[in-house]
């Protein structure tokens, strides 16, 4: 079992090099190539969303991404905010995103969920198992 | 790839081309740019995606805003992308639905001038 650890200030400069990242440890598993795309997507709207929950409730500890790849390619961003985790938002339709009363915050919150929701099969978010935080954990076939 | 944006005039329409990566560090821009041209008296926006190859919620947020600021005051907005990967990005979030999306920067200028605004 191979395992990557990637743990980056909770600044959007960094967001890309942790897709950047992924997707390569994603390759190097043996993730067929179709799904590097999604990958690439679904890793960068997690640690999007870890960075945003940083921000906003001014935790200063880094964000950690980690990537193994026994049996399966599994990617956990794991963040440190203090907020109830779940996946809890149901999907925005039409007239909701076109609403004026949306704000850019919510429609971006939940158009990034969507986005997880709808490329990764296997996902889950769940409370960190010590401390405070919460944790994406991302799971792909590896198709050799 | 650095995001790269450029703009040019079709008829009435304000075209902007936009190009690399729009995430989560250079949507700002992407955003800056849209308000700049609106300002400015834009009104009728088409936004190509043609040459993105990157694109994630926070980028799909700020299209949105352009999109509400322009139908505010009376304008239109409109995007041209043909890249699959990003129409299932706009299928998945049902933002297909909000977006007026077009293969060509000419079928949105040609839609847009014979039908209603977006």
């Amino acid at each position: 079992m191979a395992t990557v650890r990637l743990s980056f200030s909770p600044a959007p400069v960094h967001v890309r090099t942790a897709r950047l990242v992924g997707v390569a440890v994603a390759r190097r598993a043996g993730v067929r190539e179709d799904l590097l795309d999604e990958v690439r997507l679904a890793i960068g709207e997690a640690c999007t969303r870890a960075v945003a929950l940083h921000r906003q409730y001014g935790v200063p500890d880094p964000v950690l991404v980690e990537m193994s790849d026994s049996g399966a390619y599994a990617v956990r961003v794991v963040d440190r905010a203090p907020i109830e985790a779940g996946i809890g938002l149901a999907a925005l339709d039409a007239d909701q995103l076109a609403n004026e009363s949306l704000t850019d915050e919510a429609l971006t919150t939940g158009v990034g969920f969507a986005l997880l929701a709808g490329f990764v099969e296997d996902l889950q978010v769940r409370p960190v198992e010590e401390g405070v935080g919460t944790e994406v954990r991302m799971v792909w076939p590896i198709g050799r | 790839m650095e995001l790269s944006l450029a703009t040019r005039t079709v008829g009435e329409h304000t075209v902007l081309e936009v190009g690399g990566e729009v995430d989560v560090y250079t949507a700002p821009r992407l955003r800056e740019r849209l308000l700049e041209l609106i300002d400015g008296g834009a009104r009728h926006v088409v936004v190509d995606l043609g040459r993105v190859d990157f694109l994630d919620s926070t980028g799909l947020g700020v299209l949105v805003g352009a999109l509400k600021r322009l139908r505010t005051a009376g304008g239109s907005f409109a995007l041209v992308c043909d890249k699959e990967p990003l129409l299932k990005i706009f299928r998945i979030t049902a933002l297909d639905q909000v977006f007026p999306l077009h293969p060509t920067v000419d079928a949105a200028v040609g839609a847009d001038s014979t039908g209603p605004g977006a």
